[in-house]
């Protein structure tokens, strides 16, 4: 099933954030996606973010800088967003694995120029986090809404990862083509 | 133009090219745990499609917490135990014959050069130590790969590494491998294959070459990849004598894997290793990398040996030399985990568990164990623990825990002082 994109935004603004930051592996022995829920990015240690704070439970989108979602295979990372409505991430690059996970799960990792996020970043200080995104997939174009103030950006989309959110996930169109 | 290794493997396992540059590649190995395939086992289930591509193909072990520590790492352990019986996987391992994956497969003979493996888990690049390509996925790829025996990649450009020199005594392919890590940085390599070469490498043997493409991943690598030699042959004779009339021709056979000398290349580095020292890390990220001898003197209130990095049996007799006739500091605590119980064997065999006994250390059985922080081992608040690991993130092996990754020289040395010491300078 196609998931919804966008919504209200907060910013992780650091590079290199691992899987272990966004779901410690002592979560890793549960066998369901919900059970993940309440632990979504509880040790991530940065200035002025808490994993159990309001600015979190209200984000739809995640924005990021470099290497986004590094170390560890477990697609218990995309999964944490998943359950928590979080289909979208932005950030200026992405491990490899964390990345196709994202697309597998049917989900968004867009990847923009370090100065776009920039942009976004200015944006988010400017109106004290309150930046709703919204995303155009077909026209792969993100609007950034916050303070009266729209900011837009294409971005790149490889045709196979389209694809695959439009399929609803990589199970989905494998079991169709294979 | 030449092809690169991983070039090669694409070409000979591509079943589909759906869009320019994504590749659809037959799968030799799918792997699978405990702690990633449940789910993907789960899902099959709820969609009616509870099927396996081939089981003989696919491989199946318990490792991250075994024996089970509680209820749900048991129903963890028994909805992969249920699974493989149902399908008939012959080869599952468990309590008894269980080890790291990443070990035991390939002393199992599982992984040939030329082959194509995933696993739902990080380090299965260790595999490229045989010039294969092995990849660690998430696991919706492993669930496709179950079902259907295919996984789907962006087709990596590789980075050669060209090891010159010669290693010095006390310096060990750990080191080098965190040394090229602080040079490569952790995305130095992401969307990439690193291709090690040179005579470093090909004096190397299979478990220090699988020590070196073990840690790829930490530089974002896909996978990392040697190229197949008579060390190789070696290594995998008892499994494959059958299929080649002596090691000459198997040797052959394989080197239609090795890169083209013309093959085209993201980077090429050159890193003559004569000079280089034991490394060690000091931060939360692999690429925080300093000489030992800048780090001696660290406090550390664990040593842990062992996992997919540092548990064979190389490994261990490289530790047992070190602490051999030595007691373990009184300030911390020292655990051995032998990586499979064929190693474990031999550690008792060669009489190196009685050193690591005498010299105070806990022997665990074979587990990934104290490394992630998911069974034993597991770090308190402001404690550091020096492990022949590879990974050193913020809460990796307990909340509030610092890891500084070594070689098992460097950490049984580590051990006897309980400060961060060069081996070497005992």
């Amino acid at each position: 099933m196609k998931k919804i994109f966008g919504g209200p935004a907060i910013f992780l603004d650091r590079s290199d954030i691992n899987t272990d930051e966004i779901i410690p592996a002592k979560y890793l022995t549960e066998v369901t996606k919900e059970a993940l829920k309440p632990y979504c990015l509880e040790d991530l240690k940065l200035e002025g973010f808490d994993p159990q704070g309001e600015r979190l439970k209200n984000a739809r989108v995640i924005i990021s800088r470099e290497n986004f979602g590094c170390g560890s295979s477990r697609e218990h990372a995309p999964w944490v967003f998943e359950v928590n409505d979080i289909h979208t991430v932005i950030a200026e690059s992405y491990a490899r694995i964390f990345r196709q996970n994202m697309f597998n799960c049917g989900m968004l990792a867009i990847e923009l120029p370090k100065a776009d996020i920039d942009a976004l970043t200015s944006l988010g200080k400017e109106t004290n986090g309150a930046v709703d995104v919204k995303v155009n997939l077909p026209d792969q174009q993100l609007v950034a809404c916050g303070n009266g103030r729209e900011v837009s950006f294409s971005f790149a989309i490889s045709p196979f990862d389209k694809a695959l959110v439009e399929a609803g996930g990589w199970v989905e169109y494998a079991d169709a083509r294979y | 133009m030449g092809q690169t290794t991983a070039e090669k493997i694409f070409a000979a396992h591509l079943r589909d090219e759906p869009f320019p540059g994504t590749k659809v590649l037959d799968l030799d190995r799918v792997l699978c745990h405990e702690i990633t395939t449940p789910v993907a086992i789960a899902d099959l289930e709820w969609r009616g499609k509870d099927r396996v591509y081939d089981n003989t193909r696919i491989k199946a072990v318990i490792d991250h917490v075994t024996p089970s520590k509680d209820s749900k790492t048991a129903l963890q352990a028994k909805m992969l135990r249920d699974w493989a019986k149902r399908h008939e996987i012959k080869d599952f391992f468990d309590i008894g014959h269980n080890g790291v994956c990443h070990v035991l497969f390939p002393e199992k003979g599982y992984i040939r050069p030329g082959f194509t493996a995933i696993m739902g888990d990080s380090h299965t690049c260790t595999h490229g130590a045989f010039g294969a390509f092995a990849a660690g996925v998430g696991t919706t790829d492993l669930e496709v790969g179950i079902l259907k025996g295919v996984c789907a990649f962006r087709e990596p450009k590789s980075i050669r590494i060209n090891l010159t020199g010669s290693l010095a005594n006390g310096v060990y392919a750990k080191d080098v491998i965190l040394f090229v890590i602080g040079q490569l940085g952790v995305n130095g390599a992401t969307d990439r294959v690193i291709e090690f070469h040179g005579p470093v490498v090909e004096s190397m043997s299979m478990d220090a070459r699988m020590t070196l493409c073990n840690m790829a991943i930490e530089a974002g690598g896909t996978c990392g990849i040697c190229q197949p030699d008579m060390v190789t042959v070696d290594y995998l004779w008892p499994f494959i004598e059958g299929e080649f009339a002596n090691k000459q021709v198997a040797l052959e056979e394989y080197s239609q894997w090795c890169a083209d000398s013309d093959a085209d290349y993201d980077k090429v580095l050159d890193f003559d290793v004569t000079e280089l020292v034991p490394h060690v890390t000091y931060g939360y990220k692999p690429d925080c990398v300093k000489p030992v001898g800048e780090m001696t003197g660290t406090k550390i209130d664990q040593v842990y040996i062992g996992t997919c990095t540092n548990g064979r049996i190389e490994d261990l007799r490289q530790a047992a030399e070190v602490l051999k006739g030595h007691k373990i500091a009184d300030s911390l605590r020292g655990i051995v985990s032998p990586a499979t119980p064929k190693i474990f064997q031999e550690a008792l065999a060669e009489g190196l568990i009685q050193i690591f006994m005498d010299a105070g250390f806990c022997v665990t059985n074979p587990t990934c164990g104290a490394c992630l922080g998911m069974s034993n081992g597991v770090l308190a608040e402001g404690e550091a623990c020096a492990s022949t690991s590879n990974r050193n993130f913020n809460g990796r092996m307990g909340k509030g825990g610092m890891v500084h990754l070594m070689s098992p020289a460097t950490a049984a040395a580590t051990a006897i002082t309980g400060v961060i010491t060069d081996a070497r300078a005992l």
